[in-house]
């Protein structure tokens, strides 16, 4: 076991992941080789286009949709801000946003400033969740408005991986003739989807969670939505998003979205079975851990677990000694002096909160990283809580 | 991830005098498991008041760990007077140095210090004697003088660095402001004026109307002129200037160095101003 001492054992793939190895093979060849621009007359330019084309074809595969439906963007972020101002400028009339209380900050943050710095010209609701994350679709259902522009959740959070049931609640908008956007940032890659089957009209996702680089993302647009651009510039993403294109990346999103589809099945049978022993080890070794999140409505890659009467930087720090990566709700991790909103909006009691540590595997995990994990925790969490004032033996 | 100092990472990974003290002389407990941190602090004190042992329990972040063990190494050998005068600046160079954000962890230290040596000479804390200010964190107007003073702190920002005070729901902004404002106000010769580092469209136009209203109107009417707030569009805000102003051509210089500068100074940096065509 000592021999993993120098290694990372890297189990926070839902903050980033690591490049495929094929996804930076076929990168490679379009930074000093193939470096045309796509937008050139000649064919030295041309053929990066055709690139760029089967990577299209590549990401329609895998979100089950039209390779027209796929614009393409700088991040998730983007994406998301993308779809809710399109929505808002193509229903000027319009002034009421759905969403939840435990949106990623890139909605999050984007709802508070609609209200706030446009001096309440919106009106945003923030669905409730219960103790385990879930949504009351009677909440929503009494949400949706003749108002209401946009309905904006997420398919599965990325704190607890707690799935939303976005089919449903997009076919609630639908008929209500209400704009369906879901951040799928965690969600592509892990959960199947066929969006052509679907009444969503707009969906986020992002390359660096799926084994492509940082700085590529995706907004699916769904034929026949009315749509405004975000990025204006050149006619790139046929007027849809300005800016010469990231080639490289872009070839690499398109190799990682085939390796998504391919490995979707061990994403949903060994990595699930190795999260499941992960999760059931720490919970019966340590006391007074409890899980975050629904049982079973949930990304199989994702366990949240609260380690209560301890902080959850401090355990951060001493996982680093066993380069051990993981993230934690804490307040002292995130610059801010709460702890995570997912968890406060969930009713998690401070003692648990702030002791919270996110675990996301992916297929590149083994069984000998998890029980290193699980060898390691229990005198880590023992460590702390000996030095915590309210933890009695 | 934060820039821990070597001292921190030390501390923080192999503390010094974990623990409680039986029969202590003196007891500090402060902060809360909703805070995030908190720290109880044991002393044990000799015939000749000089502290003998010092051991602690923590519930916090590398930060907090860290300064509760370098706070019981310092004070141990000290007389208690020399202990009372141990500031959160001092536990900090300690450490050498802490990032801004994590300064609260120091002062959780000093208020700690100061509750177990109260409790050794039977006093109460005047500073559990304040108003609370900030509610999520339970600081009091007396803590954020007091600190205000000590470190020297000049914004908002810096109180919640080092108080947590206005770092939870942010409704005591304003009065955080206002305690700022008189407290360096009380110190210092020459009054600095203390901007909100976030306001609404709404609350920044009410400020602008009052500010033209109190502080710029005056002036000018004294010299025959006056002026009208006429729109205000983001940062630019659109005024028009009456009477002698109005003819006056200096009325562009009126409006930049004297006007635009008073709404820079009191409400924002960023506003532009700019005379109706």
């Amino acid at each position: 076991m000592s021999s993993l001492n120098d290694t990372v054992v890297y189990m926070d793939n839902n903050a980033t992941s690591m490049v495929a190895k094929e996804v930076v093979d076929s990168m490679m060849k379009y930074f000093s080789e193939s470096y045309g621009n796509p937008s050139s007359m000649y064919t030295f330019g041309g053929v990066v286009g055709e690139a760029i084309s089967k990577a299209r074809s590549q990401v329609a595969d895998l979100l089950g949709c039209t390779p027209d439906e796929i614009t393409y963007t700088s991040c998730g972020t983007e994406s998301d801000s993308t779809a809710i101002l399109s929505a808002l400028r193509s229903y000027p009339e319009k002034r009421h946003v759905i969403t939840t209380r435990v949106e990623h900050p890139a909605v999050k943050s984007l709802c508070e400033n609609l209200e706030i710095a446009t001096g309440r010209k919106y009106r945003v609701t923030r669905l409730k969740v219960d103790s385990e994350g879930m949504l009351d679709m009677a909440e929503y259902e009494a949400a949706l408005s003749d108002d209401t522009a946009i309905v904006s959740i997420m398919w599965a959070n990325n704190e607890t991986g707690v799935i939303y049931p976005v089919e449903k609640m997009a076919r609630m908008a639908k008929e209500r003739g209400i704009l369906f956007h879901t951040d799928a940032v965690q969600a592509v890659g892990k959960i199947p989807m066929s969006l052509k089957d679907l009444d969503i009209d707009f969906l986020s996702l992002s390359g660096h969670k799926l084994h492509a680089p940082k700085g590529v993302g995706v907004l699916y647009i769904k034929k026949g939505t009315l749509f405004v651009p975000f990025v204006t510039g050149g006619h790139q993403e046929r007027g849809r998003r300005g800016g010469t294109e990231n080639v490289a990346s872009l070839v690499g999103l398109g190799t990682a979205c085939a390796l998504a589809a391919d490995n979707l099945a061990e994403e949903n049978g060994r990595v699930r079975d190795l999260r499941d022993r992960l999760e059931a080890g720490l919970l019966s070794s340590i006391p007074e851990a409890i899980l975050n999140g629904h049982k079973t409505s949930r990304l199989p890659n994702t366990t949240n677990i609260s380690f209560k009467y301890v902080e959850g930087e401090a355990i951060l720090l001493h996982m680093n000694r066993y380069n051990i990566c993981a993230s934690s709700g804490s307040a002292c991790t995130s610059g801010s002096l709460e702890p995570s909103h997912v968890l406060r909006a969930m009713g998690v009691p401070f003692t648990a909160a702030h002791g919270s540590i996110r675990f996301s595997l992916s297929v590149y995990n083994t069984e000998e990283e998890v029980d290193f994990v699980l060898e390691k925790m229990p005198a880590i969490i023992e460590s702390l809580r000996k030095m915590s004032p309210f933890w009695k033996e | 991830m934060w820039e821990y100092t070597d001292k921190v990472q030390q501390h923080f990974l192999e503390p010094q005098n974990v623990g409680e003290i039986e029969k202590a002389s003196g007891t500090g407990d402060v902060g809360s498991l909703a805070c995030g941190d908190a720290l109880k602090l044991t002393l044990e004190i000799n015939a000749d008041d000089i502290i003998t042992d010092a051991k602690f329990k923590t519930f916090g972040c590398a930060s907090a760990i860290a300064s509760s063990s370098v706070l019981t190494e310092m004070v141990k050998g000290m007389s208690v007077d020399e202990a009372a005068k141990v500031t959160n600046e001092d536990i900090a160079d300690a450490l050498g140095g802490l990032p801004k954000e994590k300064m609260h962890c120091s002062v959780m230290g000093r208020e700690a210090l100061e509750a177990a040596i109260a409790d050794y000479r039977g006093l109460i804390l005047p500073m559990a004697e304040g108003n609370v200010v900030c509610e999520c964190f339970g600081v009091t107007d007396l803590e954020v003088i007091r600190t205000i003073k000590e470190s020297g702190l000049r914004s908002v920002e810096e109180i919640t660095n080092f108080t947590k005070a206005g770092g939870g729901c942010g409704k005591c902004e304003g009065k955080l402001r206002e305690i700022l404002q008189e407290t360096i106000n009380e110190t210092t010769d020459a009054p600095v004026s203390v901007k909100p580092k976030r306001m609404t469209a709404l609350q920044k136009i009410k400020k602008i109307e009052e500010v033209i209203e109190k502080e710029i109107r005056p002036g000018l009417v004294k010299d025959g002129g006056d002026i009208e707030l006429v729109d205000v569009d983001g940062d630019f805000v659109i005024v028009s200037l009456l009477g002698a102003c109005k003819s006056c051509n200096k009325s562009q210089t009126t409006i930049k160095e004297y006007v635009e500068k008073k709404l820079r100074e009191l409400v924002l940096e960023s506003l532009i101003v700019e005379e109706e065509n």
